[in-house]
């Protein structure tokens, strides 16, 4: 007991930790003084969004910039969610139990009932973005939370999804955001520097494929690895 | 105005609290709990950034447009990380267990 709390002490006073405090506190500072001289009255980019607003395409404001006016950005963070996708799936395969339990009929019927208000509450998200707070990450928010819902009752034919359909999945909002871009390359000489007259449907375009993705990668991150038929092929061979 | 530093500062003193647990942990569990408490101080502080003046209704779009899009990322970021974890739980000799005994937190236990 005495040598226990004695190598307490002596851990307390580690001089590492007190060097990491130390520059903690300092950065606190830094940090602190610098949220103080922030001046939130003064000119901000609001008002550049709200003179480009009209040739956006949309008119929410946040979906302007997300996909317009910063669309550089969200192409990139889509492929990044790609990416880890990507990772996971390479790492291990889904860790799903061989004999499932079997859910209370209470929990299936609330599935059952749940999901594809769920689908129709994400789609409805996405064709609200254009004009009020929502849009594709909102959307694929929800739709990823269906195929929680699904994975963690457990429904037995989620086991044996097929991994072309949920790559084709994963890779539609990606791939069309992509070619739109690449498109606009072409038509305008600009990336993702939208026709005026098309910039409406090409956004509806994008978000929709966009909130798919969205949806299936964070149900395959939760899933936490790729699926059963995946990779096996080459094994056969 | 008061407002938008409080909501500031309270960002602030997450991020800093994440940032020691960053450091000072060495389980990665707990790594990845420090990085995501970081992560929410920071949306914190841009959200409050972006805040103008109660009842107008008039938000500044670009810094909501970052953590929408941040959040999602946070996720996956999240998610590929424990992955990652349970890997080197996997693949390693010394048990995760074993690595906490270096750890200036677990001291006590």
């Amino acid at each position: 007991m005495t040598s226990h709390s004695i190598q307490n002490k002596r851990k307390r006073f580690d001089p590492v930790l007190l060097l990491v405090l130390l520059l903690i506190v300092f950065l606190t500072g830094l940090l602190v003084q610098g949220i103080l001289s922030t001046d939130y009255m003064g000119s901000r980019l609001a008002d550049d969004v709200a003179r480009f607003q009209d040739i956006s395409g949309v008119e929410s404001p946040v979906t302007a910039v997300l996909l317009n006016f910063r669309g550089y950005d969200t192409l990139l963070e889509v492929m990044v969610l790609l990416m880890a996708v990507v990772g996971v799936w390479s790492l291990t395969r889904a860790p799903f139990p061989r004999r499932p339990i079997a859910p209370s009929p209470v929990q299936l019927a609330v599935v059952r009932l749940l999901t594809p208000l769920m689908v129709l509450f994400a789609f409805y998200l996405v064709w609200q973005g254009s004009h009020l707070a929502g849009g594709a990450f909102q959307g694929g928010a929800v739709l990823g939370a269906a195929c929680v819902l699904m994975l963690v009752s457990e429904l037995p034919w989620l086991k044996n999804t097929p991994s072309r359909s949920l790559r084709v999945g994963l890779l539609i909002g990606p791939v069309v955001f992509l070619g739109v871009a690449i498109l606009c390359i072409i038509l305008q000489g600009t990336l993702l520097d939208y026709p005026q007259e098309w910039g409406g449907p090409l956004l509806l375009l994008i978000e929709t494929t966009c909130a798919i993705s969205i949806g299936l990668t964070l149900a395959c991150l939760f899933a936490g690895g790729r699926p059963k038929d995946d990779l096996t092929r080459r094994k056969k061979q | 105005m008061i407002t938008n530093m409080l909501y500031s500062l309270g960002g602030v003193a997450l991020f800093i609290m994440g940032l020691f647990a960053l450091i000072a942990c060495s389980h990665p569990l707990r790594k990845i709990l420090a990085v995501n408490i970081m992560a929410t101080g920071i949306f914190l502080i841009l959200i409050a950034t972006a805040y103008k003046q109660a009842g107008t209704g008039e938000i500044d779009p670009v810094p909501h447009a970052m953590v929408l899009t941040g959040i999602v990322v946070s996720v996956s970021v999240t998610a590929l990380a424990l992955i990652l974890a349970c890997r080197v739980q996997e693949t390693s000799n010394r048990s995760l267990s074993q690595k906490q005994a270096n750890d200036f937190t677990s001291s006590g236990e």
